[in-house]
């Protein structure tokens, strides 16, 4: 039995949106990090969603998929440092703490 | 020789890259002595030039040593135009240069610039040579403007002290004036002839409008102003003698203010041609040459005597020109260059013999103490008198019988009136230096003859002016320099006059009664004291004071001219500061203003740029998902 299109687009739609919301509610750098990791599967399975409908025209969307993977993990690589590099100027992952950008 | 004709500015140009290069290190006293050599030699070609040019049938020959400029139809070429008038001017130029060069060696021994002196001393001969030989306008415009940097740089040679940097920056600026002028008559030239070489101008000379010559040949004349210092922009040459004495000698009276005559004189077929030209030509010569020697009647510093003498005799010279006598011209010329630059080595010798002393109230008797410079001297001054048969004699009377014979009688008259001034302050110079009791025995005490090295050209220079004018002017108006120079003026056709002897005998004679009569008064007012000098002058009054500040010439220019010209600056000078600069700050302050409120927008809080990004992505999300109903419903 095949499960609808819909339900895999609202799955992947709730999923954006929680992660969406960790990045604007939470304060800890590693949290949003984690929140952002969730709005890019989020994207994923909405991918490979349409990809598996769409077979027939095209499977382009899941190779799409591979490509975020990799950008994901250099993402985290990056972000991961960063964090880690304020926390050794200033010992806090708070990001409302850290303003030194600030105009 | 005449093939070889390049060789002669080379020398002093060699002269002047060897100690202008190795002369402040290595040289030293050796620089006098290469630049003398050098100018020597030139010297030497120049007489064989000038024979061969005379043995040669007077024709006159181009050499060209390469194309300059060739670009479409404009074509110059350094190429020399060697001709009698060209040849007399290289034998003056490198004769004389070679005596002076030789006197600076002992006067300037004791100058700290030593080497640069000689240096520019040979920069300027060599910038002269270009400009007497050069075949074409804009070449001699090179020379024009060699010799105009040279004369800059030796007026301010002690250009420690404030006077003669000044003078040399008025020098300049005058002197840029005539340029101006020079530079709109080779532009026009070109413009209508199509070519600046002298003989394709002046074949070509009745393809222009009447206009258009005397729009050249006024333009050439401003030019010719500046440079031989004539009214009005006569007054950068008195100043001048803030110079070094040879200088003032060899640039300021034989040969720099000569080359307006020369660029006249070399131009004749067109001003010939060109109207009015001529008569201004002749009448600014004429008024200069009463009005300067009517300044040096009361000067007391030697060589302002000296100077204003010289401005009054180039004078004369334009006087000839201006009335169609262009051998006469270039005859003055050249015992000018003989007895004035005698005259002004003169009172270099007794400057120096007096420890630097240029004020002739204190000196007196010294004809004692320094008898060659005397003796020498007092034959240049008989000569610039006009007595026979001394050369200036022939020359000068020469250019007044011209005027007469000429059909201009008031021209004659000034030059009479002017005769019996120049015979007078020369007298009075003479006097006041040499003769009488001495007036400061401190002075007088230390005076003394210069050495050989100086004396010997002040006796070289003697025997010229002592036999130059018969040499070559007697007859008169058919001497030899007549027979010689006649060819390169003969399309005038104005040099016939033929003229009884008795008519001639008069002229000289009414002219040599002017000069005895100028020396009669000088004597009387200053060895008999009737009339007293000092009760003359009191009794002139305000004349006298007109005279002693030069006709307030200088205030009026910093007056009308150069405070106008502040005025306008300064307007300027304003416009730039509160207008274009207050445009740019204007604008800067601009980017500052609107660059500090932008900052506000980078809070730093993480937060808040989420936020912005995902604000902005519905803002994105909306207006397409607008965008792509509308295409939807249709």
């Amino acid at each position: 039995m095949a499960v609808p299109l819909g339900a895999f687009i609202a799955v992947s739609a709730v999923l954006f949106f929680i992660g969406t919301a960790g990045v604007l509610v939470r304060r800890n750098a590693v949290v949003i990090l984690m929140s952002v990791e969730l709005m890019l599967n989020a994207t994923n399975l909405a991918l490979v969603a349409f990809s598996r409908r769409f077979a027939s025209i095209d499977e382009r969307g899941s190779v799409f998929v591979v490509f975020i993977f990799v950008v994901a993990a250099a993402e985290v690589a990056v972000g991961l440092a960063i964090i880690l590099s304020a926390y050794r100027n200033r010992p806090t992952v708070d990001v409302d703490e850290i303003r030194q950008m600030k105009g | 020789m005449i093939q070889n004709v390049w060789v002669i500015p080379a020398l002093p140009l060699a002269a002047f890259l060897i100690n202008g290069l190795f002369g402040r290190r290595w040289l030293h006293r050796w620089t006098g002595i290469i630049a003398s050599a050098a100018v020597g030699l030139s010297a030497l070609l120049a007489i064989g030039v000038f024979f061969e040019v005379q043995g040669g049938g007077h024709e006159s020959t181009t050499v060209t040593l390469y194309e300059w400029i060739g670009v479409g139809d404009f074509h110059v070429s350094v190429a020399a135009l060697v001709d009698p008038l060209s040849s007399v001017m290289l034998l003056v130029v490198t004769v004389v240069s070679f005596l002076i060069f030789v006197y600076s060696n002992a006067y300037m021994e004791h100058d700290h610039g030593f080497y640069r002196f000689f240096t520019w001393l040979s920069l300027f001969v060599f910038a002269m040579l270009i400009l007497v030989m050069a075949d074409n306008y804009l070449l001699m415009f090179v020379g024009w403007e060699g010799v105009g940097l040279c004369s800059y740089l030796l007026i301010g040679f002690w250009f420690e002290r404030p006077e003669p940097y000044v003078a040399a920056k008025k020098a300049f600026v005058m002197n840029r004036i005539g340029d101006w002028g020079y530079t709109i008559g080779m532009i026009t030239t070109f413009l209508v002839f199509g070519s600046m070489q002298f003989t394709e101008v002046f074949e070509h000379v009745d393809i222009a409008t009447e206009a258009n010559l005397t729009l050249i040949c006024l333009a050439f004349f401003l030019g010719a102003t500046g440079k031989s210092a004539q009214l009005p922009l006569h007054s950068w040459l008195p100043d001048a003698m803030e110079g070094p004495t040879p200088v003032s000698a060899l640039i300021h009276a034989a040969t720099m203010v000569t080359a307006g005559v020369y660029l006249v004189a070399r131009s004749m077929p067109l001003f010939e041609a060109a109207g009015p030209s001529l008569a201004v030509v002749g009448a600014v010569g004429a008024v200069t040459a009463i009005f300067a020697a009517t300044i040096a009647l009361v000067q007391f510093d030697i060589k302002r005597v000296m100077a204003y003498s010289t401005v009054s005799q180039l004078g004369y010279m334009f006087l000839a020109l201006g009335v169609g006598a262009p051998v006469a011209a270039i005859f003055h010329l050249a015992t000018h260059a003989f007895f004035k630059a005698l005259l002004f080595l003169g009172s270099g010798s007794v400057i120096h013999g007096l420890g630097g002393e240029q004020d002739m109230r204190k000196m007196g008797g010294l004809r004692r103490k320094l008898p060659v410079t005397y003796w020498t001297m007092l034959l240049a001054g008989g000569a610039l008198a006009a007595l026979p048969p001394l050369a200036g004699f022939w020359s000068k009377d020469e250019i007044v019988a011209a005027a007469f014979l000429g059909g201009y009688p008031v021209l004659w008259a000034i030059g009479i009136l002017t005769a019996v001034l120049t015979a007078f302050y020369v007298t009075r110079a003479m006097w006041l230096t040499f003769h009488g009791e001495p007036r400061d025995h401190h002075l007088y005490d230390h005076a003394h003859e210069s050495p050989a090295v100086m004396t010997l050209p002040l006796i070289a220079l003697a025997v010229g002016t002592a036999v130059l004018g018969i040499a070559i002017g007697f007859p008169p108006e058919a001497g030899f320099i007549h027979r010689f120079l006649g060819p390169v003026f003969e399309h005038e056709g104005a040099a016939e006059h033929a003229v009884e002897a008795a008519t001639i005998l008069t002229l000289a004679a009414v002219s040599v009664a002017a000069g005895v009569l100028g020396i009669l008064v000088g004597l009387s007012m200053y060895v008999r004291h009737r009339p007293d000098p000092a009760a003359v002058s009191r009794a002139a009054g305000p004349f006298y004071r007109l005279l002693v500040n030069k006709y307030f010439v200088d205030e009026l220019y910093d007056r009308r001219i150069v405070d106008a010209l502040r005025a306008a600056f300064g307007a300027m000078w304003a416009f730039d500061i509160h207008i274009i600069d207050g445009l740019a700050n204007r604008l800067g302050w601009l980017a500052a203003v609107g660059g500090s409120g932008l900052r506000r927008a980078q809070t730093g809080i993480v937060g808040n740029y989420a936020l912005t990004i995902v604000a902005g992505l519905l803002v994105i999300l909306v207006a397409y998902g607008g965008y792509a109903a509308g295409i939807f419903t249709r």
